[in-house]
Parts: C-alpha cells; structure tokens; sequence
C-alpha cells in the first residue's frame, strides 16, 4: 500500500505493496489519505512531504482489474465512480496539506497515477525509464471535471493540450520543457534523493503550513470552486 | 509622492514616494490615483502611460512605519487594511485607465510593491539589478482573494506557483522566463528609455482609449468580477 516516515522535518510517503504498478484501489487510496491526515496532525512550521515509489512504476492508475471484476456492469460502474470519489478526496487531501510537497517520479505514471503526481507542487521526474501517459482518451475515458481544473491551473496552452489530447507518453525532458516538471535526473536513486533534498530545503523555509496551504489553495481557485473548498481567514499578521 | 509629465503624446509618472524606498501609504496612493486621474482626463487617442522610478528601488511595499505608528495592534491592522484599500482602488485606476501603460522597473519592488509594475499592460525591468518579491508567505501573511484573482490574471502554471509560493526574489532573466515581465535592459537609463520607446511605439497605434480599456479588464475578469467593475457596452463600431 503506502507507508509514511518521519525522518526530522520531512514527511516521506512511500508508495509500495505487493502491486508493482501501485494501481490505485479503495485499500491504496485509505492509505494514501490516512498517512497524509497523520502527516498533517503532525506537521509543524517547516514540515514537508515528499512521495516515493521504487520500481518501474510511480503509479499506473486506477486497479481496473479490481473494477472489472465486479459482479455487473452497474457494479462495474459503481466501483469505477467510487475509485473517482477517492482521487477527488486525494487530491482534496493533497491541496489542504499544509507543508511544502514534492513527487519524485522514478517511473511510469498513467492516467490516475499523473494525476496524484501533479497533485504535488514539485514534481521530479527521471529523464530515462520514466513517462506521463494520459491514457484516458486511448482507453475511451473522460477526464471529470475536477481533474480537468487541476490540469488547467498547473499547465497551460499547448503543453495542456499535449498532455490531456495528444496520446503522448511524455518523457522526462518534454515534461521539463513542457513546465509539468521541474527538473529530471538519471536513475531512480538520483530521483529520490533529489526530492529529499528539495523537500529538506524547502523545509528549511520555515513556513507556517497553514499560510502556505491557503496561498497554495489560491493556485488552484477554480479546482476549490467545484470542490467546494472555502478559503480560510488566517489571523492577524505580525506586521 | 509621484510627479506626472507630459510628453508629447506620452504620460510619465515617475514614482517618488515616501522616501528611497518608495514605499506605499494612502497619502502616496492617493498621489499616484490623482496623477491617472490627471492622465485620464486629458488623454486623447493614441496616448500612453509609461511609469518609472530611479534608485536602488522601484516600490518596496507598504509603509510599515506609518502602519505601525499607532496606539494599538487593532489599529495597526487597520491602516494595513486601509493601506490596502487605497492599493486596490490604484489597481482599478490602472486596470481602467485608457491608455496602454508600461513599468520601466529599475530596482526592487517587493510585497505590495510588486503589483505596481503587475498592474501595467507590459513590464519591462533591469537585468542587472531588482527582483520582483513577493514575500507574504515569507511574513506569514496569506495573501488576500482578490489579490490573488489578480496574480492570476498574470500569470499561470509553474511561474504562479513560482511569484507566490516559494519565497523567492526574483530577478528579471527569469522574470522574462516566466512571461511576467516583457524584456530585460542593462542599467536604469538602459530601462528607462526601453519603457519610454515602448510606450510611444504603443501611442503611435492611435487605438480608441475606451475601447483599449474595456478590453484590457476583459484580461482580469475575475478581478474585475470580485470588484464589481462591469464591463460598459461600446458604442456602435464603423464597420
């Protein structure tokens, strides 16, 4: 599933389990939610979280096997909307957080799977071994709304076309190009202690998380909107 | 405070403000919304408004003194907050104003600072020296919606994310790199005169004033929309 480690001011959330694509199914996503709640009630000024996985994999979607072994095509549908409810939670989840987050991307993410890395606000990639496929419009999928907001407020123009319209397995240096990534690295060690780093840096920023989450929520205006996310007064300012 | 000259069919506000800083209180807003009034007034077709400052600064935010310089925290706040108000009611003036308008940004503007030069149509800054910042997170202050909804009108993506949430002083390479600012000059005369050239370049087009200023708040619709400043019908084109 996932496991969540505190190591000083860092949170560092491990996708792993049994599943080596890390699909996304009800037991990974409680995961997923659950270790970003403890990361919350336990994050201080200065806290940051970075995401991991190891493997060929950062997360290749949703677990359709697990859908298409319903018992009906109603049941089918079912799973597949409750499997959505979960990723609009995650990304809920992810926006609200409040510390600084990185992905480090070390392999193939799809459909879902983009969309949790993109939930982050660093995103690093391996150059090599390493694409963001939006398979949705190959498998004959929507992309719902919500996600549809999240793209629109991190890409734009022809990049977000690309990305969403275009079929394209996206390669780390495109993704730089394309401003969906910060910055790519060789190998899946080289990935991940890059994250770590930069999430240790920004932690030495020493923000307060609730500021930064409300400053980072104002980013994403039209994704709070359908999330029904209300922005909260922070008080008073030291001036 | 700020001086207007009028140059031909070219406006000059040189911004002055209170002290090197030029630093921002209701009585140097006021100024400033006086000098557009002026501007406003006496435009015809193919005006346009160029602003400059000299010195190590271009606007380094609110007047903190003057905040500050009271009795009580309450009352501290509330010459914040009506600091703030004085700025938005500049911003309207210069999203309304019917002209095109550039900043010639010679040095640092940072917190409130850094929406002067965001409210013109183009900005074009010095590579050498100044960095736009904008620093709330930094001090721990969320930034207000509707200042927000105006970054947004400006920017997107990564460089959004770039401008408000990571605490950093940027210089004008990147600033350029980021779509925030038009073009880069070596030195003050260097950007001052770039901005003046610009602004007459823009002047020679002889656009409809009105017609200019309806379109432009066409670009910070949300803006406009939080503000309630609609949108007046044009009267009947030459077609």
């Amino acid at each position: 599933m996932c496991s969540l480690e505190k190591r000083g001011n860092l949170f560092i959330l491990i996708l792993n389990g049994q599943n080596g694509e890390h699909r996304l199914n009800p037991n990974l996503f409680s995961s997923i939610i659950s270790a970003l709640s403890r990361a919350k009630a336990e994050s201080t000024r200065g806290s940051a979280l970075v995401t991991l996985s190891h493997g060929k994999f950062f997360c290749n979607g949703f677990d359709l096997d697990w859908v298409n072994a319903a018992g009906s095509d109603e049941e089918t549908q079912q799973r597949f909307n409750l499997l959505l409810d979960y990723l609009k939670q995650l990304v809920l989840a992810f926006i609200s957080l409040p510390m600084p987050t990185i992905a480090a991307v070390n392999g193939h993410a799809a459909a879902g799977g983009v969309v949790l890395a993109l939930c982050h606000d660093y995103v690093l990639m391996r150059r090599h071994r390493s694409v963001l496929n939006m398979i949705d419009l190959d498998l004959g999928i929507k992309i719902p709304e919500p996600f549809m907001a999240l793209f629109r407020a991190k890409i734009s123009g022809s990049a977000r076309r690309d990305l969403l319209l275009r079929g394209l397995k996206i390669k780390g240096e495109e993704a730089l190009k394309m401003g969906i990534v910060e910055a790519v690295y060789d190998g899946d060690e080289e990935v991940t202690n890059a994250g770590i780093k930069m999430a240790d840096d920004l932690a030495k920023r020493n923000w307060h998380g609730e500021v930064y989450a409300e400053i980072r929520k104002g980013l994403y205006s039209e994704l709070c909107d359908i999330l029904g996310i209300a922005s909260t007064p922070i008080a008073t300012p030291k001036l | 405070m700020c001086s207007l000259e009028k140059r031909g069919n070219l406006f000059i506000l040189t911004l002055t403000g209170k002290n090197v800083e030029h630093r921002l209180n209701p009585e140097v807003l006021s100024s400033i919304i006086s000098a557009l009034s002026r501007a406003k007034a006496e435009s015809t077709r193919g005006s346009a408004l160029v602003t400059v400052s000299h010195g190590k600064f271009f606007c380094n935010g609110f007047d903190l003194d003057w905040v500050n310089a009271t009795g009580s925290k309450q009352e501290a706040q509330q010459r914040f907050d009506y600091s703030l108000d004085c700025l938005t009611q500049l911003v309207q003036a210069f999203i309304s104003l019917p002209m095109p308008t550039v900043a010639a940004v010679n040095g640092h503007a940072a917190a409130a600072g850094v929406v002067i030069p965001l409210c013109h149509d183009y900005v074009v800054m010095r590579r050498d020296r100044g960095v736009l910042y904008v620093n709330d997170l930094e001090m721990g202050l969320k930034i207000p919606e509707l200042y927000m909804a105006f970054f947004r009108a400006k920017t997107s993506g990564w460089a959004l994310r770039d401008l408000v949430l990571r605490g950093l002083k940027i210089k004008g390479e990147e600033l350029l790199k980021m779509g925030i600012v038009d073009a880069v000059y070596d030195g003050e005369v260097g950007v001052t005169n770039a901005g003046m050239k610009m602004a007459d370049d823009l002047a020679r087009r002889k656009w409809d004033g009105e017609v200019y200023a309806e379109i432009r708040k066409g670009l910070y619709s949300e803006f406009c929309g939080m503000l309630g400043i609609a949108s007046k019908a044009i009267g009947t084109p030459k077609l």
